[in-house]
């Protein structure tokens, strides 16, 4: 026991790195699988609070370019608004956009960090629960995907970013219902690819790629961004995509949160689905 | 002794700041982040109690962490840091450091350039890797050892010779 104890003090050093190079290792193999919840992570009021402050400064030099992005964004929407104007006025159509509410309902957040050199990325976005936003809601721009929500506090929430090597969701062609698997390899923000699109699929450089709305975050047809190069994989079945995205995710200044209301829905019918089996 | 909890503090607190703040966002050729904030760990007092200065050294990762969401990846390496801060110190400068003798700011630019060097190049090695966690991309890991340790070494010294103005 004498010798234990004597053994135990001895090398009390040596235990103290071994046991908190443990916790860090825990830690960080938690950070690379998202569906663990995290213990650190900057959703708190400390770093919330130093980010925001922040941010509220450097917002001043992007104003321009956020007005820039609003003025675009507002010009499309006039314009997409006119046209169902034409659709639900003419007389020979059925006005199917007055007699259901929409699914998903846009909340507007701020970004206030935004890293984009790291090969997982998170972004911390200043809206929290008491927005009404909770985890896997998905979040956009006005020009393309940007990840989800992976962690909330009151006032501060994270996002899994699109650049993250975690990240993983289903994307298809605009011109066809073909369906590939979108993620990031980790090195350029500019570039993510598209694994497993059907060799059937007509690949054209230059085509648009878009969420395919088959997982309860994106709604269907949300902008990604254009194929830049292909190449059929090793089993010549499957093409590979790299994608030149729409976003400029190194600069992003203000973002919209995606509530799906019928996702509480969608959610039952799939456990219960799955319980039967 | 007093005066020492205060500096230390003094410098902790700025050196996370300007990390989190400043050096996080730099991006230097699309990807070069340098990581200046472990200049704490390296002129922590030699003196000072070991125990004392594992936990410290943990908890200044951990707060990196905390602030760019990166789990535990700053701790393990600080934390590498701090329990071979000692093998560094004896390689640079002999056993005489084991007497308290060796103050940092009395030492000559070449030494001091071998120390902070080793240790950054450690601290990185170690981060990278538990960043990238795939042992596959083990050259994007070392070039980015290589060319953000260099940018760290160089502003750690700068901030080294900067603020340590006392002389003999």
């Amino acid at each position: 026991m004498q010798q234990i104890i004597n053994f135990l003090i001895r090398n009390k050093n040596f235990l103290l790195f071994a046991f908190l190079f443990f916790i860090s290792l825990v830690f960080t193999i938690q950070s690379h699988s998202y569906h663990k919840s995290k213990f650190v992570n900057s959703a708190n009021f400390l770093s919330g609070g130093v980010y925001e402050s922040l941010s509220n400064m450097q917002d001043y030099f992007n104003l321009k370019t956020y007005n820039q992005q609003l003025l675009e964004e507002n010009a499309r929407l006039r314009e997409n608004e006119s046209k169902l104007y034409s659709i639900t006025n003419s007389s020979d159509s059925l006005s199917i956009y007055n007699t259901t509410e929409s699914q998903f309902k846009y909340i507007p957040a701020r970004v206030l960090e935004n890293p984009y050199s790291k090969t997982d990325n998170i972004i911390t976005l200043k809206a929290g629960k008491r927005d009404s936003i909770f985890p896997e809601m998905g979040v956009i721009t006005s020009q393309g995907i940007v990840g989800f929500i992976e962690k909330t506090s009151t006032k501060y929430s994270t996002v899994l970013s699109i650049l993250n090597t975690n990240f993983k969701t289903s994307a298809k062609l605009r011109a066809s219902d073909h369906y590939g698997t979108l993620e990031w390899n980790g090195q350029d923000p500019n570039i993510m690819t598209v694994i497993d699109m059907q060799e059937q699929a007509h690949v054209k450089i230059g085509d648009t790629i878009e969420t395919s709305g088959q997982s309860a975050i994106f709604p269907k047809g949300i902008p990604i961004g254009t194929i830049e190069n292909f190449e059929l994989d090793n089993s010549k079945n499957f093409y590979t995509l790299s994608v030149r995205l729409f976003n400029d995710m190194t600069n992003l200044g203000h973002v919209y949160i995606i509530k799906n209301i019928d996702k509480e829905e969608i959610r039952t019918l799939e456990e219960n689905n799955t319980n039967e089996e | 002794m007093k005066n020492s909890v205060l500096i230390n503090s003094v410098r902790f607190l700025s050196l996370v700041l300007a990390q989190v703040l400043i050096f996080n966002n730099i991006d230097f050729m699309g990807y070069i982040n340098p990581y200046p904030y472990m200049l704490f760990i390296l002129v922590f007092p030699f003196n000072a109690n070991r125990s004392l200065y594992l936990i410290l050294a943990f908890l200044t990762g951990l707060t990196i962490d905390m602030f760019g969401n990166s789990g535990g990846i700053h701790a393990a390496a600080c934390l590498v840091v701090a329990y071979f801060r000692p093998i560094a110190l004896r390689l640079t400068f002999g056993v005489s450091y084991e007497y308290n003798a060796i103050k940092l700011p009395n030492v000559s630019f070449y030494e001091r350039l071998v120390y902070i060097s080793s240790l950054v190049f450690v601290h990185h090695l170690v981060l990278f890797s538990l960043e990238v966690f795939n042992i596959s991309n083990i050259i994007y890991i070392l070039k980015k050892t290589l060319f953000t340790g260099i940018f760290t070494s160089i502003l750690c010294l700068m901030f080294n010779i900067l603020f340590s103005s006392r002389r003999e």
